[in-house]
């Protein structure tokens, strides 16, 4: 591709590029540097770098020591995972059933998993809420995940179905005549060949859900469910807000993501370079 | 009954009948070549009889068995696709044995039938590449491979070749030919390339928007058209039809063949320009222009030099002429006015 561009216009690219990481990497960049300083520190001079003169560890002292920081941790995790996990495996095969199969209400059917993506899942807080406190779940990492799953799977239907109708109907013509079953064909065969897609929608899916507040704040506010985005919120006070503490916490909080995230779009570069090397 | 009976099999999607009531028999052991133009339905007739689409109407019988309601897996057939449709994740060693490893067969039964087949088609080096690492010409090999493991009763083949250059059609094409004298397995085999449905078939089945046109031998269907659809169809170059009514017949199509008009400077029954000459080597394919009959093709052997626009005698072969009625079908000659 350098081959065919002028010098100009790769360095034109290159410069746009560069700028919109900086911009996008800048608040990011300011929380992390500033959780190592001092409060002084913060408010004195928020974009000078940690050095020795105004390095301080408070924030994340304070951090460990206030709340079960680890367990909040831990509850982000499992309602992120399991909810992705949920999301990923019957988002694919309802895609794989509407791209696969002629049945009778197929294109309505799609029409109605895709009706989601429009309208927002909050909209319905107040009868979840209901729906919850009936089934005995508020309160539980279970309702988080049985929400985030609904959230997150009209975008993944949507999107792994556009991409499963391009899998070869010959190879799972081939997987039918050599014996295997529809599930073999949708594991082994069509699964792999969409990888690239799933990251996406891991990626899309992922990010609200590790950074939601309004469900955990609603439906699992106790303390053994706190998630970290709601356990962070005890720092922000109504009259002070211990800023060393919310830094650091939301510094801790980014790692996780940035783990997965890097995970998963090492999956979807692959995939995007295997297509390419043909 | 023959190793595969089709009985009124009739296909539709939604509303539009795509293969519209086949009868067919195949005989044990016969390669059998579908043409028809693109569209017509052959692969999905291919689809119906492998079990992947099931017929809307009708009946379809394997060895006089009626498969209508037997997964693909279990009606004993292979096919291969126009795509090669390789398992992109298993070995070329792994993309033979599924089907076999699928049916329950014992570990050294499989890895003896792969070896089997790979030395067959030469693919005994590329056992444990990926597809991926593969030439195109290598990827077929390997999905025919992957049919002959099977040791099926039935091969179904859908234009296995048109992915692959002209050099390598031509050797692929001689390979299968030698598979069928090897196995001496039934084979259906789809394609519209003419030159390989001339070559390989025992006998053609010629398909138009998916109905049966004629069914015969090549030479049959060569020397025998029953229509012009089949008489347009078969034969490279396409043959000429002529205005039956000019030439003193009645209202209708005359065909003569390219390789059997005659070719002259000096006289002949038609006259006509000159419009293109393509020069083969071995033969010569001069392209006439009448006012009456439009542009027809002469096949000449050999080189011959003719000149655009330069005036010319075309002589029709009386006795090998094909007469057609005004509807296409073939009828008998009347005599010249
Ligand atoms: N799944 C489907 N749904 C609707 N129509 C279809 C479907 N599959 C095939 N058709 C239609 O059926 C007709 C026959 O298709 P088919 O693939 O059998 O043609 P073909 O003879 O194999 O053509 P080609 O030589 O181009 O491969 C086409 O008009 C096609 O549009
Ligand atoms: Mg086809």
């Amino acid at each position: 591709m350098s081959a065919r561009m002028s010098p100009a216009r790769t360095i034109a690219a290159h410069a746009a590029l560069i700028t919109y990481t900086l911009i996008a990497l800048f608040p990011v960049f300011v929380i992390v540097i500033n959780s190592f300083k001092s409060r002084k520190a913060i408010f004195a001079d928020p974009l000078a770098l940690p050095v020795p003169g105004n390095f301080d560890l408070i924030g994340y002292q304070t951090v460990m020591k206030q709340g079960d920081f680890f367990a909040y941790f831990q509850n982000s995790m499992i309602v992120t995972v399991a909810s992705l996990f949920f999301v990923l495996l019957f988002g694919a095969m309802a895609a794989f059933a509407l791209s696969e199969y002629r049945f009778r209400g197929n294109t309505l059917m799609g029409l109605y998993l895709a009706l989601g993506i429009m309208i927002p899942i909050r909209l319905g807080t107040v009868a979840i809420l209901q729906m919850m406190v009936a089934s005995g779940l508020v309160n539980t990492l279970t309702a988080l995940i049985l929400v985030y799953t609904a959230q997150g799977l009209p975008l993944a239907v949507f999107i792994l179905s556009e991409f499963m109708r391009n899998v070869s109907d010959d190879l799972k013509n081939a997987g039918r005549i050599d014996g295997l079953s529809e599930y073999a064909i949708f594991f082994t065969l069509v699964l792999p060949l969409v990888r690239p897609a799933m990251a996406t929608v891991a990626v899309f899916t992922m990010i609200p859900i590790w950074n939601d507040l309004w469900f955990p704040l609603i439906l699992a506010p106790a303390e053994e469910v706190k998630t970290i985005t709601l356990g962070s919120q005890v720092f922000i006070g109504q009259f002070v807000t211990n800023w060393n503490a919310v830094l650091a916490a939301l510094s801790l909080a980014i790692v996780p993501v940035l783990v997965m995230y890097l995970i998963f779009s090492r999956q979807l570069i692959r995939g995007i370079t295997a297509g390419a090397v043909k | 009954m023959g190793a595969l009976d089709l009985k009124a099999v009739t296909k539709s999607f939604g509303a539009t009948e795509v293969i519209k009531g086949i009868d067919l028999t195949v005989e044990e052991g016969e390669f059998c070549v579908f043409v028809g133009p693109s569209g017509c339905g052959k692969s999905t007739l291919l689809r119906i009889i492998a079990g992947l689409e099931d017929a809307t109407s009708g009946d379809i019988l394997l060895d006089g068995k009626r498969v209508n309601d037997v997964a693909p897996a279990k009606r004993e057939l292979a096919m291969v696709f126009q795509s090669y449709a390789l398992y992109p994740h298993l070995s070329v060693r792994d993309n033979m044995g599924l089907a076999l490893k699928q049916a329950g067969k014992p570990r050294a039964e499989i890895t003896a039938m792969t070896d089997h087949a790979a030395k067959m088609l030469s693919l005994d080096a590329l056992l444990d590449r990926r597809p991926a690492e593969l030439s195109g010409g290598q990827r077929q090999r390997v999905a025919i491979g992957r049919a002959i493991v099977r040791t099926p009763k039935l091969f179904l083949f859908d234009e296995p070749l048109s992915n692959l250059d002209a050099a390598l059609r031509v050797a692929t094409r001689i390979e299968i030919a030698r598979l069928h004298r090897d196995l001496k397995a039934t084979m259906i085999y789809v394609t519209h390339d003419q030159v390989e449905a001339m070559t390989l078939a025992d006998r053609i089945v010629v398909l138009r928007a998916g109905k049966v046109e004629q069914v015969g031998t090549p030479m049959e269907l060569y020397n025998n058209p029953a229509n012009t659809f089949v008489a347009g169809f078969i034969g490279s170059p396409q043959m000429n039809f002529l205005d039956a009514a000019a030439l003193g017949h009645p209202p209708g199509k005359i065909g003569a063949r390219p390789e059997h008009i005659g070719l002259s400077r000096q006289t002949g029954d038609i006259s006509g320009h000159v419009s293109h000459v393509e020069k083969l080597g071995g033969e010569t394919l001069v392209y006439v222009r009448s006012d009456v009959h439009g542009l027809m093709t002469v096949r000449l052997f050999g080189e011959h030099d003719y000149a655009v626009s330069e005036t010319v005698f075309l002589t029709l072969p009386t006795d090998r002429l094909f007469h057609f009625a005004a509807d296409g079908r073939r009828r008998q000659p009347t005599a010249v006015a």
